[in-house]
């Protein structure tokens, strides 16, 4: 760990990445997270490193695709109209296993929308979001200092997997200072070309094909089997999640990211008044920290779940609780950062009785 | 004496460029079948073929494997 | 007795999936024969396409990827700029460069990507069906314009090679056709050429290889090459449109 710098989270991203090893960076503007490529096209160059602005999200998604290939550390930002054209690309990494790292800063949806934080894409990002069976894995960083942490094991999952990780941020969590502490740099001199890269067969005995494609059903359903087979590796070992006052909670509300960190303020409150709150914070939203919610359904009297989106992360809470408590919501839409007043507010309706 | 055109006749397909593009008419598809039910084709009239090569030139499946000339020795 | 021509070495042994008479395998012959002669297939990276060709790398025996439709140049981009010294070649169809990708081909030419794109037209999408494609010609009948390609409804054939050479970006650009052998001999040449501008690292570099479809033609493999000759190429001229200094 070196100095405390205080630092944009859009910019922590970027840097961050930068020191965990991000060799290359392919992208396409879109606000709100500009600051981040801006940042990668100041810095790339002045490591000898590649950034590249892409012709648009479809062309950067299939750069990184390409770089992925070659076992380089790679990286795309962008926020949520640019990612859904990205989705195709996702796809196909999915079931070619390689790995790579995406952020979307989240921003008001449906369509256009607006560019207001937002955590509507939820759904698209934990269940796959493009065509096929896949999953990536999904963290969700709520303060800057975890938003710079949280790239080194982005970039640490997606090689140990060959598998995309998506670093779920928004606007809010992009645009706001902190004080922030990196990592030590990765030492990229160390990094080898895979065995399974694609860089021309060289010395290998036998020459690399890295595809998405067996035309005979069986073999596909054995690629199938394959990330399946990894996502359970993924579901086992690599959950994450953040208990913050649960110890004694009577409640518990479930949030993350920009949510979860306004909704620790909501317990502060709620305490100040001796009801008894806790916060469940899944750190990855896919591998789901399941098992922690399911566990605690027997100490609390219900969950409450806010999200800046329609309730998605809800579903996931609803599965872990499985009717055994209550669960309640509350939600803003279209780029509405709710207070933790609000949140406090709408939790007390659900009281007595 | 050796063919001047050697066929490899499970990759032919019959399609019949080599026989049309011939300068000298020595290729015909001939009456064997192949594991996939092409017809191969064959060079019937090794003496006049020239070894121009064309049949290897337009050959859409490498089903001609090689063409040779023979060496005339002073 | 001498051998004057033998298959090349980077052509594997399995046989290829083609319909007969169609010339993706003479195209696929001639790439071989210039990694043989340039010795780069173990240097190499070819990005096949979706299409018919998607199995391209069964029949040539080199590091091989498949693009998602169109995306063949951006994956290429991708790997050439981290790793520069592998050879990356990208084999496209007319409806993956010329239509969902013509965005990716344009920029990539732009950039002067020091990569080589082997673009096959045939008019049509073979492996959907025979479909009409962005270089079907006027009138031609395809299963989606059963009434004749009518440029008031469906434009006019795309020139990739004629528009690419506009730019400042591309080292070499040309048209080569694979309808008799002397075309193929030249094919083979513009295509070295192109392999020469990746090499020197001039920048971007595409043959288009004006090929044929006998199946979704409906015609028989040597009407289909008699077709080339008098209705294709009078619309697709063959020879080269841009070559930087260098390119030899």
């Amino acid at each position: 760990m070196g100095e405390k710098l205080l630092m944009k989270g859009s910019e922590a991203i970027a840097e961050a990445a930068i020191r965990a090893g991000a060799m290359a960076f392919f992208g396409y503007p879109i606000t709100p997270q500009n600051e981040t490529p801006e940042y990668f096209s100041r810095r790339m160059p002045e490591l000898g490193r590649v950034f590249l602005q892409a012709e648009s999200e479809v062309a950067a998604i299939n750069m990184v695709y390409g770089a992925a290939c070659t076992g380089t550390r790679a990286i795309t930002t962008s926020s949520s109209p640019g990612i859904s054209l990205m989705q195709e690309g996702f796809s196909y990494i999915a079931n070619t296993n390689v790995p790579c790292v995406v952020v979307n800063a989240m921003r008001g949806g449906p369509g256009l929308g607006d560019i207001a934080p937002a955590q509507a894409d939820y759904f698209q990002a934990t269940k796959g979001g493009g065509h096929g069976d896949y999953h990536s894995i999904v963290i969700a960083p709520h303060t800057v200092q975890e938003e710079a942490d949280l790239m080194f094991d982005a970039f640490e999952l997606a090689d140990k997997y060959r598998i995309m990780v998506v670093v779920l941020v928004d606007g809010l969590l992009g645009q706001m200072m902190e004080p922030v502490e990196f990592k030590d740099w990765v030492d990229v001199k160390k990094f080898k070309t895979p065995e399974w890269a694609t860089v021309g067969q060289g010395d290998r005995a036998q020459r690399n094909i890295l595809i998405s494609f067996d035309i005979l059903a069986e073999g596909l359903e054995k690629m199938n089997l394959v990330l399946q087979n990894k996502y359970a590796k993924i579901r086992e070992n690599e959950v994450r999640f953040e208990e913050y006052k649960m110890d004694d909670a009577d409640y518990a509300i479930t949030a993350f990211g920009t949510v979860a960190r306004i909704a620790k303020t909501t317990i502060e409150l709620a305490r100040n008044e001796g009801i008894k709150i806790g916060l469940i914070r899944p750190i990855t939203l896919y591998p789901f920290p399941e098992k922690v919610i399911e566990n605690r359904a027997s100490n609390v009297k219900f969950f409450f779940d806010t999200e800046m989106n329609e309730g998605q992360m809800l579903e996931d809470v609803k599965l872990a609780v499985n009717g055994k408590k209550p669960v309640y919501f509350h939600g803003r839409l279209g780029g509405i950062v709710p207070t933790a007043e609000e949140i406090l507010d709408e939790f007390k309706k659900h009281l007595g009785g | 004496m050796d063919l001047k055109v050697i066929v490899n006749e499970e990759r032919c397909k019959s399609c019949g460029l080599c026989v049309n593009i011939c300068p000298k008419h020595v290729l015909r598809i001939s009456d064997k079948i192949n594991s996939k039910g092409y017809y191969p084709v064959e060079l019937f009239d090794n003496e006049n073929c020239i070894s121009c090569g064309f049949c290897y030139l337009v050959c859409p499946d490498m089903a001609i494997a090689e063409v040779k000339k023979p060496e005339f020795v002073k | 007795m001498k051998t004057i021509y033998k298959v090349p070495s980077a052509i594997t042994s399995r046989d290829t999936t083609y319909c007969p008479g169609c010339t993706h395998g003479v195209a696929h012959r001639i790439v071989a024969e210039l990694l043989d002669e340039t010795g780069l297939t173990k240097k190499t990276v070819i990005v096949w396409p979706v299409g018919c060709s998607v199995f391209g790398y069964y029949f040539i025996g080199t590091d091989a990827l498949i693009a998602a439709h169109g995306r063949a140049c951006a994956m290429a981009t991708g790997i050439k700029r981290v790793h520069p010294e592998s050879f990356v070649m990208t084999y496209q169809g007319d409806g993956d460069l010329a239509s969902i990708g013509i965005a990716e081909t344009v920029h990539a030419a732009a950039r002067g990507e020091n990569i080589t794109t082997v673009f096959i037209n045939n008019g049509n999408y073979g492996m959907t069906g025979g479909q009409m494609s962005p270089t079907t010609l006027i009138g031609q009948v395809t299963t989606t314009s059963p009434y004749g390609r009518k440029p008031e409804l469906n434009g006019f054939p795309l020139h990739v090679p004629e528009m690419l050479a506009t730019m400042d970006g591309p080292a070499y650009i040309a048209r080569g056709a694979l309808d008799n052998p002397q075309h193929i001999n030249q094919a083979k040449k513009f295509i070295q050429k192109a392999f020469t501008a990746q090499q020197k690292r001039l920048g971007y570099s595409l043959v288009e290889l004006v090929s044929t479809c006998p199946t979704n033609w409906k015609m028989t493999p040597v009407e289909s090459i008699e077709r080339v000759k008098r209705e294709v190429l009078p619309i697709f001229p063959l020879g080269e449109f841009r070559a930087v200094k260098g390119v030899e």
